[in-house]
């Protein structure tokens, strides 16, 4: 039993890095190359100078939402800054990247190991961390995640995956009591700083079991911090910032976005975990959006453009907590506001942001917040009926149209 | 049987009294000694898949009066916590550990404070016994800042991080995974270090028990699994909620040992030896034969479901602390009048510590914003101004 363990090289700060056992694809340079400089970046991609020769360009948005066609400008990859990848490889870059810089960090989940991770997140990193880093556990949501909350309270910093969001139902009371209140009943004694994280949300055809969406479901446990990626560039910066945050994080994926490509810095970054992103600034109504949605949105943006409407569009990225001051900011400004989430219509992450919106702003809001959620209806198999319970662009368009007159 | 044979010789060393304080001076052993003395276990450890240890135990005199010193301070805080209970000074749930004092008190004698030790919700002697003191318990339970968790916790929340002690956990079963992974810490990091993951035999019917096993022993974690089986999850008999009640033999493939956890040196004797077994071998379950005195908590009498004669008769019969008076009689380590001043001693410590703790404030209403999150990277933010959320109270 013990043969399955190699030695983990937790504590030697000199891992060799051998480039030749990466599956990295479509990179040219691997991650020794790299300039090891940390910048903290604001969402205000405009504040910072290198951020606009980066990849992250304010104005170039995906409409598609599962990219997957080759990228047009492949014949001059070498000259622009920055490297491409897939959102999932830029999940394990910054897994990677921060695996090696602290041997405290181990990952532990279904498959994550030999397998290399159902979406491919953690492909890889067994051969190179070893089975006790990247640990494969057993079929048991409820105390693998027991597990790494108690290695968290001695000082490991554990990943926990679920392998889909849903099945991390069955660690409710682990998150909850002991994952997000931890810390307060010890008086400050015991910090937990773990990320949990998978992918959650409607894919297609999954059926209802596998397209849950709990962001609803945790988002009133204290003591923890939720965010949910949308980008290569974000997901890897939340990734990295969940990992040395030490407040419990929960990093929310979706599954249809893991194929999305995109050009990100070869510096290394980390993104702040209570920011809200500017996709697209505008002057006649703030939409509020995150994960898949914001696709949905940019798409019908493109659309309300050609109509003549100037959409400000703010991925939130964090759900717990809001960035209030990005989000009032915007509502000074358009004074209109609505909000797209694939979260169920009652109890969902827009229900509370309308609350808190409303709070706090209700003096600069002209009209009601509109609040475009999924439907309180288990997510059926058959196609068309899935299309139907999460928001589509065209229902975007008419509500803005709507909100606006 | 050897219970019967120092029975029979404190009824002589009680004839003698006279006799034997006038010659006080000239007593064999004093109780700093720490000459090696080995006494029998009651009764034998019953294994399974494992070879049972000896039942001779190692131990000595000083050891001894700890052993009663330690276990009647338990016993004193226990018995003035249901007192302030009454007097509504404690609230909310209260589950008292006394009868069960031995299990705390031989655990400790066995280990050291870099072996973990985690519990369920019946923590209080298991906090005192890894270095807690009798003020933070107090402060704790009556809600002042005093306590081990700032008043924040309550009795269920009781923890010790330099000593090791990880709580102190509301919901039935689930310090268990918790457990696993300190275990599983410790074997990632190397160090020689064991964890005792405690829990009822209420938790013994669980499902993340039976799942931490299995990883445990995938794994070869050094996690000792301790069922203190006091036969009663609250109101319901073992014999009622377990199909096999011989919680020692579930682990299947994981080994087993049955403990008599109202006898001290059988506990410190089984302690030392799952610590062996585990930093070789993996994980190991210890089932500890104890009883509670108390009700399952507070707001249960404890009488509805079993008899006051059997109460009495196991006070009688096995009592821990009278087992280790009648042990420190009989070896002439101290005579009664001197145990009789360490518990007027004991219980004057333990008034001390009450009136000290009702002393102490309630904590400040800002508190109920502190350590929800630990400052770290990127938390500055939270509130629309970008201060910290703070709600002014009415």
């Amino acid at each position: 039993m013990a043969a399955l363990f190699q030695a983990p090289t937790a504590f030697s700060s000199s891992n060799s890095l051998d480039s030749n056992k990466f599956n990295h694809s479509p990179s040219p340079r691997s991650l020794s190359e790299r300039k090891s400089s940390i910048l903290t970046v604001r969402s205000d991609a405009r504040s910072n100078p290198l951020l606009n020769s980066a990849a992250h360009k304010p104005h170039r948005f995906i409409t598609n939402a599962v990219a997957t066609k080759p990228d047009t400008s492949l014949a001059s990859t070498s000259s622009k800054p920055g490297h491409e990848l897939l959102l999932f490889e830029a999940l394990r870059e910054g897994l990677e990247e921060e695996m090696e810089r602290d041997p405290r960090v181990c990952v532990m989940g279904e498959d994550v190991g030999h397998y290399g991770g159902s979406y491919k997140v953690t492909k890889g990193l067994a051969t190179k961390f070893g089975d006790l880093r990247v640990l494969d556990t057993p079929i048991a949501e409820n105390s693998f995640t027991g597990m790494g909350i108690g290695a968290a309270m001695t000082g490991l910093r554990p990943i926990i995956e679920g392998m889909n969001m849903g099945f991390l139902l069955l660690a409710f009371n682990q998150i909850s009591n002991n994952c997000g209140m931890l810390h307060y009943t010890s008086g400050g004694q015991f910090k937990i700083p773990v990320v949990i994280r998978g992918p959650g949300g409607v894919g297609r055809q999954l059926g209802a079991e596998h397209s849950q969406r709990l962001e609803s479901y945790f988002q009133s446990i204290p003591g923890i911090q939720m965010v949910a990626c949308s980008t290569p560039y974000n997901a890897k910066g939340l990734m990295k910032a969940a990992i040395r945050s030490e407040n419990p994080v929960i990093l929310f994926e979706h599954v249809l976005l893991y194929n999305l490509k995109d050009r990100i810095p070869d510096e290394e970054y980390v993104l702040s975990l209570e920011e809200a992103e500017m996709v697209r600034p505008g002057e006649h109504v703030t939409i509020l959006t995150y994960s898949r949605m914001r696709y949905h949105v940019m798409q019908a943006a493109k659309t309300l453009v050609n109509k003549g409407y100037d959409p400000e569009v703010i991925d939130i990225r964090s759900l717990k907590p809001f960035d209030l001051h990005t989000i009032g900011k915007s509502v000074k400004k358009t004074h209109r506001v609505l909000i797209v989430e694939e979260c169920m219509r009652t109890g969902g992450i827009g229900a509370s942001l309308t609350a808190a919106i409303t709070e706090n702003f209700n003096d600069d809001l002209d009209a009601p917040i509109v609040c475009l959620s999924s439907q309180d209806v288990p997510t059926p198999y058959a196609g068309t009926l899935e299309e139907w319970t999460v928001v589509q662009p065209a229902q975007i368009v008419t509500a803005v149209e709507q909100l606006c007159q | 049987m050897p219970l019967s044979r120092i029975a029979s010789q404190s009824h002589a060393s009680n004839l003698l009294k006279p006799l034997s304080t006038a010659l006080s001076l000239r007593r064999s052993i004093s109780s700093d000694s720490t000459t090696p003395l080995t006494i029998e276990t009651s009764l034998p450890f019953t294994s399974h898949k494992c070879d049972a240890p000896p039942r001779a135990v190692d131990t000595s005199a000083s050891e001894l009066f700890s052993f009663f010193r330690d276990m009647a301070t338990m016993r004193r805080m226990e018995i003035s916590a249901d007192s302030l209970y009454k007097a509504k000074l404690i609230r909310g749930f209260c589950h008292l550990y006394d009868g069960q004092e031995a299990v705390a008190v031989g655990m400790e004698a066995a280990i050291t404070k870099k072996d973990a030790i985690i519990t369920a919700y019946r923590d209080h002697c298991t906090f005192v016994g890894r270095g807690g003191t009798l003020l933070e318990v107090f402060g704790e339970l009556m809600g002042r800042t005093c306590g081990g968790s700032k008043g924040k916790g309550g009795s269920m929340h009781l923890y010790r991080k330099q000593d090791s002690f990880y709580g102190g956990h509301g919901i039935v079963g689930a310090q268990i995974p918790l457990g696993c992974g300190l275990a599983f810490a410790q074997r990632y990091s190397k160090e020689e270090n064991v964890t005792f993951t405690m829990y009822g035999d209420g938790a013994a019917n669980q499902g993340q028990l039976f799942e931490a096993l299995n990883m445990a022993a995938l794994w070869d974690l050094p996690a000792i699994l301790v069922c203190e089986n006091n036969h009663y999850g609250m109101g319901t008999a073992e014999w009622r909620a377990s199909k096999s009640p011989a919680y020692y033999k579930r682990g299947d493939y994981v080994p087993g040992l049955k403990v008599d956890g109202m006898d001290v040196l059988a506990v410190k004797q089984a302690c030392k030896f799952a610590k062996e077994h585990a930093l070789k071998n993996g994980p190991l379950i210890l089932e500890m034969d104890t009883y509670r005195y108390h009700g399952h908590s507070m707001s249960d009498p404890g009488s509805t479901y079993r008899t006051r004669d059997e109460i009495s008769g196991v006070r009688q019969e096995r009592d821990p602390i009278e087992r280790v008076r009648k042990l420190l009689l009989a070896h002439d380590i101290a005579s009664e009048k001197e145990l009789k001043d360490l518990e007027k001693q004991v219980r004057k410590d333990v008034d001390d510590a009450i009136a000290k703790a009702k002393e102490s404030p309630m904590p400040d209403p800002s508190e109920l914003f502190t350590h929800v999150y630990v400052k770290g990277l990127g938390a500055e933010s939270f509130g629309a101004d970008r201060k910290e959320v703070r709600a002014t109270l009415p």
